[in-house]
């Protein structure tokens, strides 16, 4: 074993620095809104004790606001928010008119150069392909799995089977997908799909270089991933379907078909707009699928892999800027939608 | 109640002949029902299972016969592993990024989880001008795509904060294992805004008397905060804590970004996908280091799903 173990000592030591930083900030944080106004509750205890002691009119009480205890408790957040986010996100609509070193205004040429561009016209096709067809065909499997194993007798390890690709990270996902996709030129196969290819008679082949295909390809991969989470929020709506409806509907003799559309989709309806909305905004920012599996190459890119390899591996700032503006401006609608969506709900 | 009687028992004599014909239609509908189900499941299951076979067969084997044949000739081997874990040089050191993945993890769920109770306590509990707006400002937030703040904060770690030609904070100028502390401080942020949400509307629920009673007693606000709300919210607690440890652990973006390549900072993401990329066909290295970063959530996604779900449910769901 060549593993040196005290190579690793200085990272431990740097968690731990920040595990201290840890319990600095945050207990600091609590010792001062601890000390600091017990210690005023003291002194003004004194000051009741004198006055009544001396028959002094007693001091009146100041209204005591809650605004300075509220300040500290949200600081961290609001700094951090400021800094990491709110700043950040301005100035990248600021860079996305600049050029690529941020230097001078260029106006609108950056989101110009982003639909003259073939390679990036592609760019924006492949994430709709995704945007299209990752949300509906994952809701659907989870939607029809949910419903299948709904009270089944296995109910609960059926349902940790197809949910426990969400703890898989993407790129692992993206290893155990590409290992399926696997091509040999000569001798056996050794991923799955050429094996069924061609033991079915066909000619195996190197699935991942094929454009359009390797883009549905990669589909499946997120599809795969998102299916459980979309399978686990409709199971819980099925779930909350009051059961008098469903009795009443059963002695009314409906077959499960017509229970299905009339009686389940009609009740889970809030609930299948809330994964489509939520994968969707998802899909849009996929990044670690295509890095990992094919890293754009093959016409496979989608916004966030180019903004990504605009802005820190080309040095193109400006038009990095672009994309990741462009991804916003493309989620905006969907948000604007869903709030919509639970006012009406909320007022029934 | 009475006139209802008859006719159920004529609607129970008409429809005796067709529910047995209902009651072979369910029987084949539930069999179909299962066998779908079924083929999902094991459609779902089959590729990460091949992976699994696969790491534990010896290198050879893996590269010239599909992993279906280990039943019909099984060799076993953690050669893979001990090879992708501890080896030194391209060929994996997969342990020392493994500690990485630790060290940038275990800081960067704990930071978000703190700073947001808090403040989702102010923002629930505390009167004082401006709350909701501040609240929705947050809410809003989490409709911002990270790739918004890669570049300028990226920028501000490098070179610091600068407002007309006035140095106002220095450089990070942070250097191998240091940078464990851009890549914290990237997380939490991003984390925040949806940390805040789940948890606002887990404190937003706890009753109000209980507040009201530890105010006429004289309790200040921290003090409620540690000793009634924080025991209290123990469930919501663990569900953004299980959350934020899969979105960490699984990250790659942000590792990319913040943390470099190197073998003193990137976590386990970042060297499987350049594995990936550079030795894509060296898949006795690739399997098991799969494998190897599937582990550690798997183990925690699993013995902690039910509070996993929960969170799932009261993030997508109500909000």
């Amino acid at each position: 074993m060549e593993f040196d173990f005290a190579a690793e000592q200085p990272k431990f030591l740097m968690l731990m620095y920040g595990l201290i930083a840890f319990v600095a900030v945050v207990g600091g944080l609590l010792l001062l809104l601890d000390v600091v106004p017990s210690f005023f509750a003291r002194r003004r205890e004194a000051q009741l004790v004198a006055a009544s002691a001396s028959g002094a009119p007693l001091p009146r009480r100041r209204k005591q606001g809650e605004g300075a205890f509220a300040f500290f408790f949200l600081l961290p957040t609001l700094l951090l928010l400021a800094i990491g986010l709110v700043v950040p996100a301005i100035r990248t609509t600021l860079l996305s008119f600049m050029d690529s070193g941020s230097n001078d205004w260029v106006g609108l040429d950056n989101y110009r150069w982003m639909f003259a561009e073939d390679s990036i016209v592609r760019v924006l096709i492949n994430t709709l392909i995704w945007v299209l067809l990752v949300p509906l065909v994952a809701t659907g499997f989870g939607l029809i799995y949910a419903v299948l194993v709904d009270k089944a007798r296995f109910e609960a390890v059926a349902k940790s089977l197809i949910f426990l690709p969400m703890a898989i990270s993407f790129v692992g996902a993206s290893i155990i997908w590409k290992f399926v996709y696997a091509y040999r030129g000569e001798g056996d196969q050794i991923g799955l799909l050429n094996q069924i290819v061609v033991s079915l008679g066909g000619e195996p082949k190197q699935w991942l270089l094929d454009s359009p295909l390797n883009t549905f390809l990669l589909i499946v991969i997120m599809v795969w991933i998102q299916a459980g989470f979309a399978m686990v929020v409709l199971s819980a709506a099925i779930k909350a379907i009051p059961a008098d409806i469903v009795e009443a509907a059963r002695l009314d003799g409906t077959t499960p078909w017509q229970m299905f559309w009339r009686i389940t989709m009609p009740s889970i309806r809030p609930a299948l707009i809330v994964v489509v909305v939520t994968l969707s905004i998802a899909t849009l920012k996929v990044f670690d699928i295509v890095r990992t599996a094919t890293n754009g190459n093959y016409d496979t890119n989608v916004i966030a892999t180019e903004m990504y390899n605009q802005a820190f591996r080309y040095q193109e700032n400006g038009q990095g800027s672009a994309l990741a503006v462009f991804l916003f401006i493309l989620v905006i609608p969907i948000v604007i939608y869903q709030i919509r969506n639970l006012r009406k709900q909320r007022e029934g | 109640m009475t006139t209802a009687t008859p006719t159920v028992g004529v609607g129970a004599q008409a429809t005796e002949p067709t529910t047995r014909g209902a009651r072979v239609r369910k029987r084949l509908n539930s069999r179909t029902a299962t066998l779908v189900s079924i083929v999902i499941a094991v459609l779902w299951t089959i590729p990460t299972f091949g992976l699994f076979i696969s790491s534990i067969r010896p290198e050879n084997e893996i590269k010239t016969t599909g992993w279906w044949t280990f039943f019909s000739n099984p060799q076993i081997t953690l050669e893979n592993y001990q090879e992708v874990l501890f080896s030194r040089g391209s060929s994996g050191q997969l342990a020392s990024y493994f500690i990485n993945s630790l060290a940038i993890t275990i800081p960067s769920v704990l930071f978000p989880l703190a700073f947001a109770s808090l403040a989702a306590y102010a923002l629930a509990w505390m009167n004082f001008k401006g709350r909701d707006w501040v609240y929705i400002g947050i809410f809003a937030l989490q409709i911002v795509p990270l790739q918004m703040a890669l570049v300028p904060l990226l920028r501000f770690f490098s070179t610091g904060v600068t407002v007309a030609g006035v140095q106002i904070m220095p450089a990070w100028d942070l250097v191998d294992e240091q940078k464990f502390a851009q890549v914290w401080f990237a997380h939490t942020c991003f984390a925040l805004p949806f940390a805040v949400f789940l948890l606002h509307n887990f404190i937003s629920q706890l009753p109000g008397d209980l507040m009201e009673a530890a105010r006429v007693d004289g309790a200040t606000h921290p003090k409620i905060f540690r000793t009634i709300v924080l025991p209290l919210i123990t469930p919501a607690l663990a569900a953004f804590g299980i959350f934020q440890f899969l979105w960490v652990w699984n990250d790659l973006l942000v590792a990319l970004i913040f943390a470099g390549g190197g073998d003193e900072t990137a976590p386990m993401t970042v060297r499987l996908a350049e594995l990936a990329g550079t030795r894509g066909n060296e898949w006795q290295r690739l399997t098991a280091g799969a494998f190897v970063s599937i582990v550690v959530p798997l183990v925690v996604f699993l013995s902690l799903q039910r509070f996993f779900v929960r969170g799932l449910l009261a993030g997508s769901v109500k909000g």
